[in-house]
């Protein structure tokens, strides 16, 4: 009776000391990503063209080529040297990374040195981020029971959604309290406050640090080791051997390539969606996101725990085709929420102000007109419009700056957490089930390597590219808000074709070769 | 079934020629159309990550005409060359 109760107990552990190190790993990666802007403007200026290109360097190259990158070189070495050392150094560098990255004094103070440092800082991230995923599923899938390892694993799968809230969530908390008063905190936060999270990481990456220490190399690794069974070269035996090369595509075309784009464009895209394309207050755009993934992520676990009664295959599968045929009525249905033209406006209630403030050394002046409009359901629209007034009569501004801001109703702002919490249970059911999956096609002595690059691909490449996609075909066929979901729903339809005529749905018995 | 696979191993070697015909063609188009360095490195990144994954997609129809996926390995031992 109390062998099955420790056993639990042991397996709890290793789940949490996992998963702490991924969530923190998580939360590093996104805080560079959510503060993107303030950085850019601390770090690289757009006025100094080698510091903007250093700025579109560090949001690619490290997002996406670099994570890949990570998966074989931390990948090859959890293979070599056991997975727990591994992702314990992946957790130091990502830590010790993003603490740097907070310390680092801007482009005013020390010039071209400090876009440079953030670069190489930046680049560190992404690699420690391509190597950690791995290790962390593979350790606790090969402590799992063999009937519960797609519950189990799914806890990992966890982390990453709730990484991005919490890195949300300091972002926000510390926004609104370095002053009393609202705008003063803002600006304060943008001036020196935007340190405060990454600083704040290395307190959790110490306690993460300490928790992984007291942690025991995973036992099917350990045997393997005292075997001498270990793979020599892990990344020839996974890529350069057919019968292995074989199955990392398949899991590549037929599973993450499509979980990639859905999580992307259900979190991030849905995201910048909400707020860029529907204009959505920069608050309420983030806490719409913040609730629909507090609702949603009980479902990893829900959907880990079905898959290992009903497979894996087929609920990747119905995740991936449930996105692709309502993502264009969802989207449409969040532009409509938005859409003023659906709402009747309180014309008697309209406030405009205007303000004319001289600019320095000319004759002209800045006209800047902030209009609120409000509507019968309660929204309110502010748009502020800035304009030169030049002194010569004839001379008009040819294109006015127009900022439009939304601030939704309480029931259009529930509406938009109901429709992101739908595109993230499908995030859910792509994404719970895929680490026992990936765990069971591959041998081993060789899983870390090859189950880290198609992961890696098919999430850095294929998915974080989502939001840059999608918004640059929005760009290129500019009469269709909706096209840019086309990216994700022509991936997701050949990695679905893939996955139904080439997965099996057999859960395997036994990791433990 | 097994048919059904291989006949769409087809499908995938041609998906991979095409994928790169048009990325290449589009990002030629856009740095055209706007020839500054966010274009060019945004459209360089684009086709340097593609084109080796359209490359896979091609061997993974290969292997699919082939028959390498009419049966999938039951154990590692079947992995292990």
């Amino acid at each position: 009776m109390n062998q099955p109760t420790n056993e639990f107990q042991s397996i709890r552990r290793i789940i949490a000391a996992s998963s702490v190190g991924t969530l923190i790993e998580w939360y590093d990666f996104y805080i560079f990503g959510s503060l993107a802007p303030v950085i850019a403007s601390q770090f690289f200026p757009k006025t100094n063209p080698t510091a903007a290109l250093l700025s579109t360097l560090a949001t690619f190259a490290a997002g996406f080529i670099v994570r890949p990158f990570g998966a074989l070189v931390f990948g090859r070495l959890g293979d070599l040297i056991g997975r727990k050392y591994t992702f314990l150094l992946t957790l130091i560098i990502m830590g010790s990374s993003t603490f740097a990255i907070g310390l680092v004094p801007g482009y005013s103070t020390i010039g071209f040195a400090a876009p440079i440092i953030v670069l190489v800082l930046r680049l560190l991230q992404g690699l420690a981020l391509g190597g950690e995923y791995g290790g962390a599923a593979t350790y606790v899938a090969e402590h799992a029971p063999p009937k519960r390892r797609g519950f189990f694993t799914s806890w990992i799968q966890t982390t990453a959604t709730l990484g991005l809230f919490l890195s949300l969530g300091i972002i926000l908390i510390t926004r609104h309290s370095l002053d009393a008063d609202r705008a003063k905190s803002i600006v304060k936060f943008n001036d020196w406050g935007w340190r405060i999270p990454f600083l704040v990481s290395i307190f959790l990456v110490i306690v993460s640090v300490y928790i992984r220490l007291k942690m025991k190399e995973s036992p099917l690794y350990a045997k393997l080791k005292t075997e001498g069974k270990t793979s020599v070269n892990p990344l020839k035996e996974s890529f350069t051997h057919r019968s292995n090369l074989k199955m990392v595509l398949l899991a590549l075309f037929g599973a993450t390539m499509g979980q990639g784009v859905v999580w992307y464009t259900g979190q991030f895209y849905a995201q910048s969606f909400i707020e860029n394309v529907c204009k959505v207050d920069f608050d309420q755009s983030r806490t719409i996101l913040l609730w629909a993934i507090l609702f949603s992520t009980p479902f990893f676990v829900v959907f880990g725990n079905w898959s290992d009664k009903a497979g894996r295959k087929w609920i990747m599968m119905l995740g991936m085709l449930l996105a692709i045929a309502t993502y264009r009525p969802l989207f449409g249905k969040l532009l409509s929420i938005t859409n003023e033209k659906n709402k009747i406006e309180l014309a008697d209630k309209k406030q405009i102000n205007t303000t004319i403030t001289p600019i320095l050394k000319t004759e002209n002046s800045l006209r800047t007109s902030n209009a609120m409009h409000f509507f019968n359901n309660g929204m309110v629209m502010t748009e502020v419009k800035t304009d030169t007034v030049y002194a010569d009569v004839n001379k008009t501004t040819l294109k006015p700056d127009v900022k439009v801001t939304k601030l939704l109703s309480r029931s259009d702002y529930w509406m938009m957490v109901g429709i992101v919490f739908i595109m993230i249970i499908y995030v859910t059911m792509v994404y719970g089930p895929i680490a026992a999956f990936l765990v069971e096609i591959f041998p081993t002595k060789i899983r870390y390597t090859s189950m880290s690059l198609p992961y890696h691909i098919g999430n850095g490449i294929f998915g974080g590219l989502t939001p840059f996609i999608a918004t640059l075909l929005t760009t290129i066929y500019i009469n269709d808000k909706l096209v840019g979901l086309f990216y994700p729903m022509i991936v997701a339809g050949v990695c679905l074709s893939i996955g139904v005529l080439y997965l099996k749905n057999k859960i395997d018995p036994d990791v433990n070769d | 079934m097994n048919t059904v696979k291989r006949i769409g191993g087809i499908l995938w070697i041609i998906a991979g020629p095409l994928a790169i015909y048009y990325l290449v063609k589009t990002a030629l188009s856009e740095i055209n159309k706007k020839p500054v360095i966010d274009t060019k490195i945004q459209w360089a990144v684009f086709v340097i990550v593609f084109i080796p994954i359209a490359i896979g997609i091609m061997i993974f129809g290969y292997y699919a005409i082939k028959g390498e996926y009419d049966h999938l390995p039951e154990s590692s031992s079947e992995i292990a060359d």
